[in-house]
């Protein structure tokens, strides 16, 4: 059996000692040069044990592949009691399970503003009163399919964006978006916040219900490809994805709903954030493709609570590895500073998860005047993250960088190895509950969310 | 009163080698008694406590630098001249391509020789396809199939190696481990990998290789030809193809398979490849099959495959009763229909014949780089002292002989008049750049001692040092050189007053 390394021009990576390096340079012996460093302190047994495992290969071939082939649609807008199993009483959330002596400002905010919304308590006070004595459950977003930015709050009564997978078949939910400033997702709960959660509710999910029942399901994927072309990464600048969904819905909304178009109109065009909400969606349901596939190695949601950030990998199943949720370093509104600033919060890391957002970077240069840092900031942590990513998306693409395709698909020993996070945009929420929005900026994920992960995949490698 | 100065710069990464020579140049200045510039690894913090400094928390990520001064100016002036000599490291890089971003992982790198636009921001059309590795059948393909064949080579720490190594073999391409200290269950797991893929895995703990011309790890500048070697030793296979290229005779490729690859445990996995692989080759007319004693039910199985190849096998199993390498050499010679030549030798300086076998009185101690000729000395020459200073033992923390001659000198500077001192000097790339340059003046110290000194010198007048331009350096310093590691041993029992056994390598 032929070797072909044994015929042509010999070309050599290197990964060491300079020295060896050197000497080829020395013969003039083309070579790539590997900048290698020592992996996160104590990794070294479990990435050996991982990484000799027969089935991970294959197995993250088959789970990237799953991640960048899902063809997600928007196919309706319904009520969430209609589309999950949400009795009285319940709400999801965002992140990692957590309970109300854990959750923070904004997470509690959101939630008090949920129970008035149903009419479970008659002001804050009963409301806050009733959530600490455990009167509500609380549950995660992504154990029922589902994403929510920010607090991701969902309660009976709010309208959802239904996507669905025309490759894999998959659904997810994702709740509509209210907009910036005081809103339920940043943990404000005024009168005003609840008055425009009732007025989505009965005029706004029903218009757009209305909507997609004519124009029939959206694809998201080609309006995802398109909005990065345009300067969007999908996280933090929606602006783009926003205008192209107005420009496909606008004539069947006037059509479904004449008397509400103006109004529907000019609320999904006066935020920018608008298709945030469905992109999560899209990107949920990529993800989910990609889960339960043994072996894997591949992180499959990568979700905060504003207390811990979580990650769940493909070959684990459902199981959460948490670590602290950090602060992000960003830009601030008005007077706020980062004194104001809540630790990390929401499901919309589903967009970097599934290859957007802060690992978009690069496709968005206008974002570096929304979260700070310099054009060249933003092209280099796209180009990281390719360091621990296990494809290109071959629909999402950079034009900027060639048309390559995003990095996605992070993988866990590789994170391990490198000792590069995540790079994750995101908003900033008010620490106090009811403040709403305080900046916008950049945050690292923990590494022990992920150390923690590399260790549970060593133990579950079959012996032999 | 000195002046101690300790630093723990986290974030900062060089591989050891270019740390010790760091550490060196700074050991050198003017006031400075001791520096230790390494990175932060349980061993060389041990280092740093055993010579009194006091030391911070620090992990093997973050660099260590411990310098004691006469005094704190010369202390300022080491800092400043060890922030230089740090900023040089910083400042290499390997491809023009990669240079702004460097790729960290082999994988990485893989995926930026599969796809050169992939390094620069204007680079060609995506394909839409993923990395290599990740075709849609998920499949390896061979990375650089389009513009020549391309391999790793690790040198990284032994306990990361085995990652590095996988990413290549992920990726469809061969890798050579020149990192020791890699478990032999990972060993075993990288090459039943590699069979699985048809791709080969040369080492760990595989100094030497040559693939397609171009030299890996410690490797001779060897003429091209007819000649394939698969060697379980390193040295073993240097001396025997630099004296097939002093006799006329090229090479078309080294590999290098380990020194574990024919113990039972490993089976011989790489050494079955690299023959088939070889065989495989149009431009392999002769293959020759260099260990160590092997594993009996290894080499039987291995002997037993070399037999079935159209390609003719020569064996050079060292061990006692069996060939030496010289003799070795000369049987490929004559497998070629070649007459082995006298092979070259030079006269110590001074040398008039009455220095002739007996001379000495003493023992022999055989102070060597290479482990292969070490061991062939010692079998050759039947009594004496013989270590080898490039076994773990002694290059932990510090680098391999045949780049740091400092712990030989020390050995040279130790043995008691009427001894005989045999050393081997090995050329090539990768090796001290001009060892006679600081061996001479030790070789003239010893013999003008009464330490008669006869050197093995495993070369070719194609490597950077130049086989004959050392050679005269040695000799006139006072050494007897050879260029057959045989010869030489035979030549210092004989000058130890030893019976040597005559056995012909003509």
């Amino acid at each position: 059996m032929t070797l072909p390394m044994l015929s042509g021009e010999p070309h050599v990576i290197t990964a060491g000692a300079d020295l060896l390096g050197e000497a080829l340079d020395a013969q003039a012996v083309p070579r790539v040069r590997v900048d290698w460093r020592p992996p996160m302190p104590g990794t070294e047994d479990h990435l050996a044990r991982v990484l000799a495992d027969p089935r991970r290969a294959a197995a993250n071939v088959r789970a990237a592949g799953r991640l960048t082939s899902a063809r997600p649609q928007l196919v309706a807008v319904r009520p969430a009691h209609e589309v999950l199993e949400l009795p009285p009483g319940t709400f999801l959330h965002a992140g990692p399970p957590i309970d109300w002596e854990r959750a923070s400002g904004p997470m509690r905010g959101a939630l008090i503003g949920a129970m008035l919304l149903e009419g479970l308590a008659a002001d804050a006070q009963e409301a806050g009163k009733l959530l600490a004595a455990g009167r509500a459950r609380l549950d995660s977003c992504h154990h029922h399919r589902t994403v929510g930015p920010m607090a991701g709050v969902v309660s009976p009564s709010m309208w959802m964006f239904e996507v669905h997978d025309a490759e894999h078949g998959g659904t997810a939910y994702c709740s509509l978006n209210e907009g910036l400033g005081k809103v339920l997702r940043y943990g404000a709960y005024g009168p005003e916040v609840i008055e425009r959660l009732r007025w989505m509710g009965e005029v706004l999910g029903p218009a757009l219900r209305a909507t997609l029942e004519l124009t029939g399901p959206l694809d998201l994927r080609s309006l995802i490809a398109q909005a990065l072309q345009m300067g969007d990464e999908l996280h933090n600048r929606n602006r783009a994805a926003t205008s192209l969904l107005v420009r496909e819905l606008a004539p069947a909304v006037v059509e479904a709903a004449p008397g509400h178009a103006a109004e529907v109109l000019r609320f999904v065009n006066g935020n920018d954030h608008f298709f945030l909400n469905p992109g999560m969606a899209a990107c949920k349901v990529s993800a989910d493709a990609a889960r339960d596939i043994p072996g894997s190695t591949m992180v499959v949601a990568m979700a905060r609570n504003g207390t811990d950030f979580g990650v769940q990998v493909s070959g684990l199943g459902d199981r959460w590895f948490t670590g602290p949720a950090g602060v992000p370093d960003g830009l601030y509104l008005g007077a706020y500073g980062p004194a104001d600033a809540n630790p990390d919060i929401g499901d919309s890391t589903i967009t970097e998860t599934a290859g957007l957002g802060g690992f978009a970077m690069a496709a968005a240069p206008a974002i570096v005047r929304f979260v700070g840092g310099d054009v060249s900031d933003a092209v280099a942590a796209t180009r990281s993250m390719y360091e621990i990513t296990l494809a290109e998306h071959p629909a999402y693409q950079i034009p900027g960088l060639g048309f390559r395709g995003t990095p996605v698909g992070v993988d866990v020993t590789l994170v391990a190895r490198t000792g590069l996070l995540p790079t994750v945009n995101t908003g900033i929420a008010g620490r106090v509950a009811g403040t709403g929005q305080v900046g916008a900026g950049l945050v690292s994920p923990p590494a022990s969310a992920f150390t923690a992960a590399l260790a549970a995949l060593a133990d579950a490698v079959p012996i032999g | 009163m000195s002046s101690d100065l300790v630093q723990v710069r986290t974030g900062v990464y060089h591989d050891s080698v270019s740390l010790m020579r760091v550490s060196q140049a700074v050991t050198g200045l003017p006031g400075v008694e001791v520096a230790v510039v390494a990175m932060a690894t349980e061993l060389n913090l041990g280092i740093a406590a055993e010579l009194g400094f006091e030391l911070p928390p620090a992990g093997p990520a973050d660099l260590l630098v411990a310098v004691r001064a006469a005094d704190p100016g010369a202390a300022d002036l080491a800092a400043a001249e060890l922030d230089r000599l740090l900023s040089g490291l910083a400042a290499r890089t390997g491809s023009p391509a990669a240079a702004e971003h460097p790729p960290r992982t082999v994988r990485a790198a893989a995926r930026l020789v599969a796809d050169p636009g992939a390094a620069g921001a204007g680079g060609g059309p995506s394909t839409g396809a993923a990395g290599p590795g990740e075709g849609p059948q998920g499949t390896p393909s061979p990375a650089g199939a389009s513009g020549g064949a391309a391999l790793v080579l690790v040198s990284v720490p032994g306990p990361y190696a085995f990652a590095e190594a996988m990413d290549a073999l992920d990726a469809g391409l061969s890798v050579m481990i020149f990192s020791d200290n890699v478990p032999v269950e990972q060993e075993v797991l990288l090459k039943r990998r590699a069979s699985e893929l048809g791709l080969l895995v040369m080492g760990p703990d595989c100094g030497t290789a040559v693939v397609g011309g171009a030299g890996l790890g410690f490797a001779n500048v060897l003429r091209p030809g007819p000649v394939g070697v698969v060697a379980a030793s390193g040295t073993g296979a240097q001396q025997v193809t630099c004296l097939l290229d002093l006799a006329g005779v090229g090479v078309g490729h080294v590999l290098g398979v380990g020194g574990r690859d024919l113990s039972a445990e490993v089976g011989g996995l790489s050494t079955l490849r690299a023959l088939d692989a070889l065989d495989a080759d149009p431009a392999t007319e002769l293959i020759v099959l260099i260990s160590k004693p092997p594993a009996p039910e290894v080499a039987d199985a291995v002997l037993q495959a070399a037999g079935k190849l159209s390609t003719p096998v020569v064996t050079a199993f060292l061990g006692p009763g069996r060939d030496d390498l010289t003799a070795a050499a000369e049987s490929v010679l004559r497998a070629l229909k070649t007459e082995p030549p006298a092979w070259p030798s030079w006269p110590a300086a001074g040398e008039d014949g009455r220095t002739a076998a007996g001379a000495a009185t003493g023992r022999l101690r055989g102070i060597y780089s290479g482990g292969t000729l070490c061991t062939e000395a010692r079998l050759v020459a039947g009594t004496g002292e013989f270590t080898d200073y490039g076994d773990d033992e002694y290059t932990r923390g510090r680098a391999h002989p045949m780049i740091d001659p400092a712990l030989r000198l020390e050995a040279l500077a130790a043995v008691p008049p009427g001894d005989v001192a045999l050393l081997d000097v090995v050329l090539g790339h990768g090796a001290d750049p001009d060892p006679s340059a600081r061996l001479a003046p030790a070789i003239t110290a010893a013999v003008s001692r009464g330490v008669p000194v006869v050197v093995a010198l495993v070369g070719t007048e194609g490597d950077p040092q130049g086989l004959a331009a050392q050679a005269r350096a040695l000799s006139a310093a006072g050494a007897r050189v050879f260029a057959s590691n045989a010869q030489a041993a035979r030549h210092a029992a004989r000058l130890a007053g030893a019976p040597v056994p005559v056995r012909s390598t003509r």
